[in-house]
């Protein structure tokens, strides 16, 4: 919707600039495009503008009530962008209750296999910049970003386990794992 | 990694180093071995007192390991008298600092020409490569303006290409971004990978992961040791589509 504020658009024509826009990372195929644009004309937000092109294709337009959604979608705080259920958080509290499972491992295989990620999306970063991409820079940023703080958070659990295990060295049980989850 | 066709420019094998002695001793690094080659940015992250800055010293040759050696371009240092081993040091090693990199009274150019000069270079033809170098950290303009004349990232430019200047191969910097904003530390980082693709090697010790991922490797010490190791796992052609070879 955001995309047809800067005039009218077909659906492929919405998937196409959508998905350059976005450097690919949410594909879209191009029947949800249409079953999106379909639920909202009949919501009166969007409307067909002028009759079908050669290929059969309407071109879609926002109605002014579109026009205001689409403003307020920009300006709208996205919440919950962390699901604290992910199943990282769920291998560390299980895990701190186990006798046997060395959480020191399991965060550097973690932490690894996200700073290999960061120097993926870091490369990409590189290349967008230079090809004056900035879209794709921020979607990119966005990665890197939370990339960056997974590591701190696994830095941080790391040393928290570690602090824990010093404090009681028999067994770290019930009570870490609480603090984990909390 | 297709790295093997490329020159090696740092390289230590089996290096300890331990402090102090009884009691007190202290084993600052275990048996590192690590290979640095032509091209390459190698990020070394870990918690204060992993031996980081040993680590650093001891490439640099301002320090010398307990045991194991060190070579800097094929150079095994131990072989050097300590007079040999200074003039090794001025002509092929540089070093970035997190602050005071630079001698206020000097200008860029003059700083950066520096090493030259001490080395013997008359002053039109340290000017002259410094002003290269200067070139290759995006900083031309700025060549007769002092260092207090200059921002922070600025002035980390102009140590990245004094590290780098006339026939220095090898760059080793500890924290360079530390005293930096996150955005003019990133756009240092850019430049340091710019001019290492140019040539030469650097090692680059920063506690940023968002920093340590412009490396082509990152190395985790921890108590002294190298406890993991990880590059891109996409290679630089699948991600860029160059001819690159990382
Ligand atoms: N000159 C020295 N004398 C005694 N101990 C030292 C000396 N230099 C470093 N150490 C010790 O060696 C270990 C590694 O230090 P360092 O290389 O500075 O770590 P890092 O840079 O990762 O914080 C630490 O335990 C530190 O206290
Ligand atoms: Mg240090």
């Amino acid at each position: 919707m955001a995309l047809l504020t800067e005039g009218p658009r077909h659906g492929y024509q919405l998937r196409a600039e959508f998905e350059a826009r976005t450097g690919g990372t949410w594909p879209l195929n191009v029947g949800q495009v249409y079953t999106t644009l379909q639920r909202l004309e009949r919501d009166g937000l969007v409307e067909g503008a002028g009759a079908a092109d050669a290929e059969g294709r309407i071109a879609y337009v926002l109605t002014d009530a579109g026009r205001a959604q689409a403003a307020d979608w920009f300006t709208t705080p996205v919440d919950k962008t962390s699901d604290p259920r992910d199943e990282l958080s769920i291998k560390l509290a299980l895990g701190v209750g186990m006798e046997g499972v060395d959480i020191a491992a399991l965060v550097q295989a973690q932490r690894s296999a996200t700073l290999r990620q960061l120097q993926d999306y870091t490369r990409l970063k590189r290349q967008a910049d230079d090809a004056h991409d900035l879209a794709w820079e921020l979607v990119l940023e966005r990665l890197i970003f939370s990339a960056e703080s997974q590591v701190r958070w696994l830095d941080h659990v790391e040393s928290r386990v570690r602090r824990a295990r010093r404090a009681e060295p028999a067994s770290a049980t019930a009570a870490d794992t609480e603090r984990v989850r909390s | 990694m297709n790295t093997a066709d490329r020159a090696v420019v740092l390289e230590l094998r089996g290096v300890s180093r331990v402090h102090g002695e009884g009691a007190a001793e202290v084993h600052a690094l275990r048996d590192v071995d690590l290979t640095l080659v032509e091209g390459e940015l190698v990020a070394v992250m870990g918690p204060s007192g992993s031996g980081k800055s040993t680590l650093l010293t001891l490439l640099g040759g301002l320090d010398r390991p307990t045991s194991g050696e060190v070579f800097i371009e094929g150079q095994s240092l131990a072989d050097l008298s300590t007079k040999k081993l200074a003039a090794m040091r001025r002509r092929s090693v540089g070093y970035v600092f997190q602050d005071l990199n630079l001698i206020p009274t000097l200008t860029a150019v003059e700083n950066v020409g520096l090493p030259l000069e001490l080395d013997g270079a008359s002053r039109r033809t340290a000017r002259r490569t410094a002003l290269k170098s200067l070139e290759d950290v995006e900083l031309m303009d700025l060549a007769d303006r002092f260092p207090d004349e200059m921002s922070g990232g600025q002035q980390q430019r102009v140590a990245i290409a004094r590290a780098l200047v006339g026939p220095r191969r090898v760059l080793l910097a500890d924290e360079p971004t530390g005293a930096l904003d996150s955005q003019t530390g990133e756009a240092v980082l850019r430049v340091l990978r710019r001019r290492i693709d140019r040539g030469g090697a650097g090692l680059l010790v920063t506690h940023d992961a968002r920093h340590a991922a412009w490396a082509d490797r990152i190395v985790f010490l921890r108590d002294g040791q190298i406890t993991d190791t990880t590059a891109s796992e996409l290679s630089a052609e699948a991600l860029l589509g160059t001819g690159r070879h990382v």
